[in-house]
């Protein structure tokens, strides 16, 4: 897989007498995946999403995107290639109506007028809001607001989309809907996603998860690896997955499971196949 | 409590005036505002009525909302008669009683002043309910636009205003929410000495201003993270189209002030 | 204090072009001492009947009774003072409404707004803050010097000093994150039994319905569509996913389990421990195919 972006030895603090949000932190990020940052509120997982788009900038390390070192003179060459979501629905949605909130981003890379037009449509029929053209935000549910939201950043066609918990002020319809979408771009076009979160069951469907405790990268691997944690994911201020909960306690109770399992699906057939051979 | 108001609304529907370009519906109200000065006597207020009305009716906007919309406004429109009964001191005496004399010149400028006022603000009412805000902004921005080559902050400006309009209804909302958490909390916003509701104001502005400084950072933040560097090198979505009903509109206008400074005196 | 709710209708903006049915025909009966969750998608009015519990909002249809005050369309409530002060209500992000220099102010302003003496609000404002799990020391800082978690525990202080009866949730952890989450609902479920209040909460989460509630009513485009025990809304999760609404994943597990085995459990299982113990039977109960 291609390297993204790379951040190297990343720290960060926002004032100097604050304490550390970052320290130390250095990851990669491939073309193509699904990566969920989790961690609990203030175990700087949000202040990663800022630097990654050049909203603040690290007092160490380095970040790279796309072969790309991020700098002042750089910044909006790469805010090109890195589209975020944000978390409040409302505090991002720019334009009076639906298509001049997806076409604000355009307007601001100087995209001429006609092609303006039909990316919006384009990326409105995506996120499937384009039944929404002339709606005012006031008039439409927070998961209708954040897939505009995404239409607007898809509409600058960018290799990486961030979304900095922007799910976390959804109804449970909403969050779906988002998520939906999100996917589907991603199969359909290949798009790397960035998924901030303290969602458990979102990250569990990512790729790969990075769990961020007190500034620094406490755990990188996959969804099947970081839940294995079990007990020490609750010390950080985190969940578990439901079917993982269960497993666990169908161990105990003394049935044999090979694994603690992601899915209610994985779970119920090992426990049909296990009955079986009993 | 604010749901009456109708300032600052648009009621969505399909009417000559909803498809005007708001460039013509601004300029039509700046002219109407000089146009209403001609008028001097019953028949020009007359004229003026019936012009004003016919643009109500056009504008297919309930009527009885509108009435009911204005309420706050008509206090002021009954003060203004009131100021100008009391005040001018000119021709025959029509009413006495105690320290109170009314004039009949009084009279007639205080119906007149006060008819005036009245009808720049239905005429402007009109504009707001028929016209988006946005539409409004661009209209101002594109007829503001040779103020650039002074360097005037037209762009700015018109984004300014966009992002105010965009922002009404979130914080009505909002203000709306705190009022009503703060209701719950033992603060009485209806009644009271004047004192207390003095008093009963900070629990809901301090919130307010807390929670607008937030989402203007938020804000800033999002356009800046979507590219946006200030109004150079931007293109625009938005498009105006001038039609024939809006030069039609216009010469209306001038019929009317043409009527009316026939029938002035 | 019992609370009911007969047969109200409420229009916003009755009589303007914007006018909007929010709730028809909604009936609730909030005897003291009931856990009662409301659930139902945004905008199926759910925020509408939380503000008639306090009379925040008069019905345009119907009675609203609580405690001995009476409620109904066209009758002019005077002072609401004495309903208000025994019905708290936690809004959503509660913390939005802190303003007061002081933590120990902000909670302080609910109590005395009642008429409670600045000395016994002092001391219920100490109790409040330990009571969400706060140092004392927190009470002369400034709210909004405070994290986002702190601020929202403050908030939901200020009104728990008000030590009102009834306390109504409106998504009361709605973004914090899982701990944060599962802190403040022990918190409110271990006040609803200490203090025998009653409580209403307002909530998209049926893992916390099922888990605190002893009732349920279910809205659905401003009516309520069904009412009843957890175990009974969950016994029959069909109509629930019809609507596009969650069941809990206990009760949603349980059903893919007796799928998979085609077999019936005894009972619907609203617990982790419940769930495991009626599946061992069915494991180990051996009569299999």
């Amino acid at each position: 897989m291609n390297e993204l972006v790379r951040l190297q030895d990343i720290s960060f603090q926002y004032d100097e007498e604050a304490d550390y949000a970052l320290k130390g932190v250095s990851f990669s990020i491939y073309e193509g995946e699904w990566l969920a940052i989790v961690g609990h509120n203030g175990s700087g997982k949000s202040t990663l999403a800022k630097l990654l788009n050049g909203l603040q900038y690290a007092q160490e390390g380095t970040i790279s995107v796309d072969g790309m070192l991020l700098s002042e003179d750089t910044v909006w060459e790469v805010r090109k290639k890195i589209g975020m979501v944000f978390q409040n629905p409302d505090n991002q949605f720019v334009g009076t109506t639906v298509q001049d909130d997806v076409a604000f981003g355009l307007e601001n890379h100087g995209v001429a007028r006609e092609e303006m037009v039909d990316r919006v449509r384009h990326s409105l029929e995506k996120v499937k809001m384009d039944q929404f053209l002339d709606q005012e935000p006031h008039h439409l549910s927070g998961g209708q607001k954040q897939r505009v939201a995404i239409a607007g950043v898809i509409a600058l066609r960018p290799n990486l989309i961030i979304l900095d918990e922007a799910t976390s002020m959804l109804d449970p319809r909403g969050r779906e809907e988002v998520l939906d979408t999100v996917r589907e771009l991603k199969q359909d076009h290949q798009m790397t996603v960035i998924s901030i979160t303290h969602d458990l069951e979102e990250a569990a469907k990512a790729d790969r998860i990075i769990v961020m405790n007190k500034g620094k990268l406490y755990r990188e691997g996959s969804p099947a690896e970081i839940f294995q944690m079990d007990e020490e994911l609750v010390q950080l201020g985190l969940d578990i997955p439901f079917p993982v909960k269960m497993s666990k306690l169908f161990k105990e109770k003394g049935i044999p499971l090979t694994k603690y399992h992601l899915t209610e699906e994985e779970l119920v057939n090992e426990l049909w196949t296990s009955h079986s051979k009993m | 409590m604010m749901e009456k108001m109708i300032f600052g609304r648009y009621v969505p529907a399909q009417s000559i005036i909803h498809r005007m370009d708001p460039r013509s519906k601004l300029i039509l109200i700046f002219l109407f505002v000089c146009v209403v000065f001609i008028a001097n006597n019953v028949y020009t207020y007359a004229a003026l009525i019936i012009y004003t009305f016919a643009m109500i009716l056009l504008s297919k906007v309930p009527v009885r909302f509108i009435i009911a919309g204005l309420k706050p406004v008509f206090l002021l429109v009954i003060f203004t008669l009131i100021l100008h009964l009391f005040l001018t001191r000119e021709g025959a005496i029509i009413f006495e009683l105690g320290p109170i004399t009314i004039y009949e010149e009084g009279l007639r400028q205080g119906i007149f002043i006060s008819l005036r006022f009245f009808l720049l603000i239905l005429m402007t009412s009109i504009l707001t309910l028929t016209t988006t805000p946005i539409e409004i902004t661009d209209g101002l921005e594109t007829l503001l636009g040779p103020l650039k080559k002074v360097k005037f902050p037209v762009h700015e400006l018109a984004l300014m205003m966009s992002i105010s309009l965009r922002f009404i209804p979130t914080l009505m909302g909002e203000t709306d929410k705190i009022m009503k958490a703060q209701t719950a909390r033992g603060v009485d916003f209806s009644g009271g000495p004047i004192k207390e509701r003095v008093k009963a104001v900070i629990p809901l502005l301090i919130p307010l201003f807390v929670s607008s400084f937030k989402r203007a950072e938020e804000l800033a933040t999002a356009m800046e993270a979507r590219g946006y560097r200030g109004g150079e090198g931007r293109t625009k979505y938005r498009q105006l189209s001038w039609r024939i009903t809006d030069t039609m509109m216009l010469l209306l206008l001038a019929a009317l002030s043409v009527i009316l400074i026939l029938l002035r005196t | 204090m019992d609370i009911t709710l007969q047969n109200v209708e409420y229009r916003y903006q009755a009589n303007t072009p914007f006018e909007r049915l929010a709730i028809e025909d909604v009936s609730i009966d909030l005897p003291a001492g009931t856990f009662l969750a409301l659930i139902g998608h945004t905008g199926s009015g759910k925020s509408t009947v939380l503000q008639h519990l306090n009379a925040l909002i008069k019905p345009t249809k119907g009675t609203v009774k609580i405690g001995d005050t009476t409620i109904t369309p066209n009758k002019k409530q005077k002072n609401l003072k004495h309903v208000r002060q025994r019905v708290g209500i936690v809004f959503q992000f509660p913390e939005h409404q802190l303003f007061e220099e002081t933590v120990e102010k902000d909670i302080c302003f609910g109590p005395m707004n009642f008429g409670v003496s600045e000395q016994e609000a002092k001391a219920r404002a100490r109790r409040a803050i330990q009571q969400v799990g706060l140092s004392e020391e927190i009470l002369l800082k400034s709210p909004f010097e405070l994290s986002g978690g702190q601020m929202r525990r403050v908030a939901i202080a200020g009104v728990l000093a008000m030590e009102p009866d009834v306390i109504v949730l409106d998504e009361p952890t709605a973004g914090l994150d899982p701990r944060g989450r599962q802190d403040i609902m022990n918190m409110f479920a271990s006040l609803h039994q200490e203090r025998n209040l009653s409580t209403v909460l307002v909530t998209h989460s049926m893992e916390d319905a099922s888990r605190y509630a002893d009732q349920i009513a279910i809205m659905h485009n401003g009516k309520v569509e069904r009412k009843g025990t957890p175990a009974e809304i969950f016994s029959n999760p069909e109509r629930l996913l019809e609507l596009g609404l969650d069941v809990p994943e206990v009760v949603n597990l349980q059903h893919k389990l007796e799928s998979a085995f085609g077999r019936k459990f005894a009972k619907t299982c609203l617990s982790m421990e419940d769930l495991a113990e009626e599946a061992m039977k069915l494991l180990k109960g051996g009569d299999s195919l």
